[in-house]
């Protein structure tokens, strides 16, 4: 399952590919949106694990500006279940995401990412 | 007692292709809901298992905790990732499955940052050849073929346990009284940094299987 939570959490693992290699770039990417129950306590905290940039990046990529450049002090109720829906309910269900730095391509199908390496790109 | 998750969804065909959840992923279940109480008290947010096959454990792990936790789940078989996925809908709970092999390309951001992660390994005794193969093939045969001692792959992966756990994560790892816990253990000290304990074992059949954990 590719959400942008898990997006947040991926990085290229190429052999040599050790800097530069996050956050991977969604191309061709089909999106779904399914409801998850909203939980105010997970989202923050799980704000300090965010990597703020890469997020509003990979969601701009994916057609969606809700979420402000910075993230903000104050956590207020509205900003939160903006958050959680992007977070948590927009599914990536195809494409691929690449590496900024080598450029390989992990695709996405049927919502799982295939982050697996051929023999000779293993680290 | 939890319930064990309704697995009804899946078929003799799945098991063709995919390991059938069995004692040695019971007794984590069990050793997990022994120590519920303790898991809740360090508040998770993040939960890794390793080789999820089923998904069963993973689900489980979402029945104890709730939804104030990103279930992680990674497999090298992409049938096991899609009954990963299956289980976690038919038991209402979402699990994040990768495909690939143990951590894969989550090491960079997951550093210090797991609180509960499982792995019940392909541990059964056989030459290095048939891991390294099985491994390849992403079949069902790479859910137990453990290589010399069964532990090829545990080994690989006792290597990066100790970066990827938060300060209160714990690792619960399954293994075989064949595997030779005790050295197991001195191996995990000595050279992962990793102090474990026995949390449960059990007799089943001609397996002894033991769950250790590293708190």
């Amino acid at each position: 399952m590719v959400r942008l939570i898990t997006h947040n959490l991926l990085a290229c693992h190429a052999r040599g590919c050790t800097s530069n290699n996050f956050p991977l770039r969604f191309s061709d990417a089909q999106i779904e949106t399914r409801k998850a129950d909203f939980n105010a306590d997970f989202i923050r905290a799980f704000m300090p694990k965010l990597e703020w940039s890469a997020l509003v990046d990979a969601a701009k990529q994916l057609g969606d500006t809700s979420l402000p450049l910075e993230a903000p002090d104050m956590l207020d109720e509205e900003f939160l279940k903006n958050l959680h829906r992007v977070l948590l309910e927009i599914h990536i269900e195809e494409g691929s995401m690449t590496c900024p730095n080598c450029n390989h391509r992990y695709p996405i199908s049927n919502g799982i990412p295939n982050m697996l390496l051929a023999e000779d790109e293993i680290a | 007692m939890l319930p064990t998750p309704d697995l009804s969804h899946l078929s003799s065909k799945d098991y063709e292709l995919i390991y059938e959840p069995a004692e040695d992923t019971f007794l984590l279940l069990d050793a997990l809901e022994k120590d519920a109480e303790a898991l809740r008290a360090t508040k998770p947010t993040v939960c890794l298992e390793i080789g999820s096959g089923s998904g069963c454990v993973t689900t489980f792990l979402n029945q104890i905790l709730g939804s104030s936790v990103i279930y992680l789940a990674t497999d090298v078989n992409l049938h096991a990732c899609r009954c990963t996925c299956a289980t976690a809908s038919r038991n209402k709970t979402i699990v994040d499955c990768i495909h690939g092999s143990l951590a894969c390309g989550l090491h960079h951001r997951l550093k210090d940052a797991v609180d509960i992660m499982t792995f019940n390994p392909p541990y059964v005794p056989t030459t290095s050849e048939e891991v390294l193969m099985a491994q390849e093939k992403r079949d069902i045969q790479g859910a137990w073929a453990g290589g010399v001692d069964g532990m090829d792959v545990t080994n690989h992966f006792l290597s990066v346990v100790k970066e990827l756990l938060s300060p209160q994560g714990r690792f619960y790892l399954v293994a075989l009284k064949a595997n030779d816990i005790k050295a197991i253990r001195q191996k995990m000290l000595i050279e992962n940094g990793l102090k474990s304990n026995i949390v449960l074992e059990r007799k089943a059949g001609r397996e002894h299987l033991f769950i250790l954990s590293t708190r």
